[in-house]
């Protein structure tokens, strides 16, 4: 579908009303097939809402949930909220990094991972979590890192 | 489903729904809150269903998935009512031996059963487990009774009976004197007094009101106002109504989080069941009230738990906040008078109409009427939701009712009050937990946050970790908070790593008071807590950091660990 396109049809989801932007760029990236906000689509639908771009960039880049560079088609969401920092999250968040090859923010090249830390996915008793494609997987320890992100290799 | 045209419907109706629940029928609750998900729940809830029809019992006994229980330390969890048998812990494999023992032939699967580290012997009821016994659930409790999916559960507990007094023949200035005289105070945050704010919102001039509910609940390690909204949606939906009658609001969002799906799930379907029956929408029971709800999904950044900055994402702007000379109360939403409360202070509501404000006040202390919900997690047995009367101890919270702290390890600090509040040491124990004494003691209530730290745990990598995760959600409008929390993550960032010097604890404390005064919102006013408090209370560990270049919990791993030396 072009930008234009896609554009229009969310737009139209919630009238056209730039008031819903934050909910029409959530609804474009959940589309997206690798969950990020293309430059086109920005630019498509500030012309449909008719409001400049640099309104729409800046809603783009305030929010966390906004991605504006293609994510991996696996996700992992590494919690770092106050209970999984004191029972080490830190630790677990180096060793996934070092397996992957990339700093947090990171996709790999072959687009198959991303890696990003979330403030609290409050499944606080699990500690350290990670969500991995909406699951999660929980009590994590450095050295069972490498063989949970075998199973997505 | 039929539309309620008046109170009496309704009444009629919620007798319909209770008839239709045999009391003594069993039923196995199966906790399906985010927690117990992330332990495979679904499985166990598909499995009993499974069993039970291949045993012929499917029409005589229900599946129930439930809310949030509370002791996601134990997930997951399933309590087999009448009887209120807690089997915690389960696992697919035991599907079967629940079904073919205890649902066939009444017998107790032992292994099952929570076992009491202190009597040493096997809990069979729900309420006779210490993690439950000892809190009082006014709130929370109805979670493991209904399916927040379904408006005729919530109507057989006796649910809309507040809305239905209300609107049944209580004026507005009644609710209002109601609530005041409850001395409900905002669980979110601030602990404003509730009835005073909806006061000043009545009182503004405008055709137009808003009413919203705070549901961005961005704190780490806390999670009650989810569990509250995917649990027993319909409780939220019931106060917000009572509210916006009181202050004349037609219209109300609700703003939470995106990353929370089981709750917007959850709370579109009340809010959607809610209208079929006609308790939102136009004239709702013939009252002549009109109110209708809404979902806003938050874009995942914790400014916007602070109301002006909420109110401006709702509007579709970036999430900054304004400033307050300005009262909410009179322009708030789009202008409009606006009242704000966070999700378990619009909870609290139907419970105060329902059952009276001599009765709601009653319960908690001075600092602070009824009950509040902690999150309680971190390095303590029990992690879980907790709900206790205020001015309850912070022992029996984590001692009693947490369980104290695992592995042996002894107790150091307990945080509270989200990343902006501070770290109360073991010394304090005793204070009763309420708005007033946790602002005395440096901290302060927040949302309910509460992380249990053990002396494996560094104060100064705390307070690092706190003013890292600030200064990355600081909006950026204020230079004080923008730049005073980067300067001071750098100076403990030095500490950490061994190259910290007394003068850099004397700027600590000069910077402090500056961000605090000249930051215009919530969060820069409290964001220097985190490390006043640790200086306050835990001194030593920093002059051990700096002088002796030594991490005595040995979290630093630039520095040596104490007792090595």
């Amino acid at each position: 579908m072009s930008a234009e396109k896609l554009s229009q049809e969310v737009a139209a989801l919630y009238d056209n009303n730039p008031a819903h932007l934050i909910a029409m760029l959530q609804e474009i990236q959940k589309r997206n097939k690798n969950r990020y906000l293309p430059r086109p689509e920005l630019e498509a639908l500030a012309a449909v809402l008719q409001i400049p771009v640099s309104k729409v960039y800046r809603i783009a880049t305030f929010f966390k949930a906004f991605n504006l560079e293609p994510k991996g088609e696996h996700m992992i969401s590494l919690c770092l909220g106050t209970a999984c920092h004191v029972r080490g999250a830190d630790r677990v968040l180096e060793a996934m990094a070092g397996e992957l090859g990339i700093a947090n923010g990171g996709t790999t090249a072959d687009l198959k991972f991303s890696l990003e830390t979330v403030n609290c996915v409050g499944a606080c008793a699990l500690g350290p979590v990670a969500v991995i494609d909406e699951e999660y997987y929980g009590e994590l320890e450095p050295e069972k890192v490498p063989e949970l992100l075998q199973q997505f290799r | 489903m039929k539309r309620l045209e008046n109170c009496t419907a309704l009444a009629d109706y919620r007798k319909e729904c209770q008839a239709a629940r045999d009391p003594e029928r069993t039923m196995i609750a199966v906790c399906t809150g985010t927690g117990c998900q992330a332990h495979g729940c679904d499985k166990i809830v598909d499995g009993l269903r499974r069993e039970l029809d291949a045993a012929g019992l499917g029409d005589k006994v229900e599946v129930k998935t439930t809310g949030c229980h509370g002791y996601c330390e134990k997930g997951p969890l399933a309590v087999i009512r009448p009887e209120g048998i807690l089997y915690q812990r389960v696992k697919e494999k035991h599907v079967a031996e629940i079904i073919s023992k205890t649902i066939a032939k009444g017998e107790v699967i032992d292994k099952l059963l929570y076992f009491d580290p202190e009597r040493k012997e096997r809990v069979k009821l729900e309420k006779d487990v210490p993690f439950y016994g000892l809190q009082e659930r006014l709130v929370f409790g109805d979670n493991g009774y209904i399916d927040p999916t379904s408006i005729e559960d919530y109507l057989a507990i006796g649910g809309y009976q507040a809305l239905e007094k209300v609107l049944g023949g209580l004026s507005p200035e009644a609710v209002l004197d109601e609530i005041k005289k409850s001395e409900l105070r905002g669980r979110g945050g601030g602990g404003f007094p509730t009835g005073r704010k909806w006061e000043s919102a009545k009182a503004a001039a405008g055709e137009s009101k808003y009413v919203i509910c705070n549901a961005d609940e961005g704190d780490p390690g806390a999670y009650m106002d989810r569990s509250l909204l995917e649990g027993n949606p319909h409780a939220i939906i019931e106060g917000m109504l009572i509210g916006a009658y009181t202050i004349g609001a037609d219209q109300g969002y609700v703003y939470v989080r995106n990353e929370y799906p089981q709750a917007v799930k959850n709370l579109g379907i009340a809010i959607e069941s809610a209208r079929a029956l006609g308790l939102l929408g136009d004239n709702i029971l013939g009252s002549g009230f009109s109110f209708d709800l809404h979902i806003s999904k938050g874009g995942g950044a914790f400014v916007c738990g602070e109301s002006s900055a909420l109110i401006a994402s709702i509007e579709g702007e970036v999430g900054e906040p304004r400033a307050k000379h300005i009262h909410m109360a009179e322009s708030g939403l789009w202008g409009k008078p606006t009242v704000l409360n966070n999700v378990e202070t619009w909870a609290n509501v139907p419970l105060i109409i329902k059952r009276g404000a001599d009765w709601y006040k009653g319960i908690g202390s001075a600092g602070g009427r009824g009950t509040k919900i902690f999150s309680l997690v971190g390095k303590v047995r029990n992690t879980g939701l907790v709900e206790v009367p205020m001015g309850v101890s912070l022992r029996k919270i984590i001692f009693e009712i947490g369980g104290g702290i695992p592995k042996g390890r002894s107790f150091k600090a307990v945080q509270t009050g989200g990343p902006s509040g501070g770290c109360i040491p073991a010394s304090e124990l005793n204070a009763p937990v309420d708005f007033d004494e946790l602002t005395r003691l440096g901290s302060m209530m927040g949302s309910g946050g509460m992380i249990v730290m053990d002396d494996q745990t560094c104060m100064v990598d705390v307070a690092k970790y706190f003013i890292g995760f600030l200064k990355e959600e600081s909006c950026g409008k204020c230079t004080t908070c923008r730049e005073g929390l980067r300067r001071m993550y750098e100076i403990l960032d030095k500490i950490t790593k061994g190259e910290g010097t007394l003068a850099d604890l004397e700027l600590l404390e000069e910077m402090a008071p500056v961000i605090q005064q000249a930051s215009m919102c919530g969060l820069g006013k409290t964001a220097p807590n985190p490390v006043l408090s640790t200086l306050r209370w835990f001194r030593d560990e920093y002059l051990a950091h700096i002088n002796d270049k030594v991490c005595p919990a040995g979290v630093c791993q630039a520095l040596s660990k104490g007792d090595e030396k």
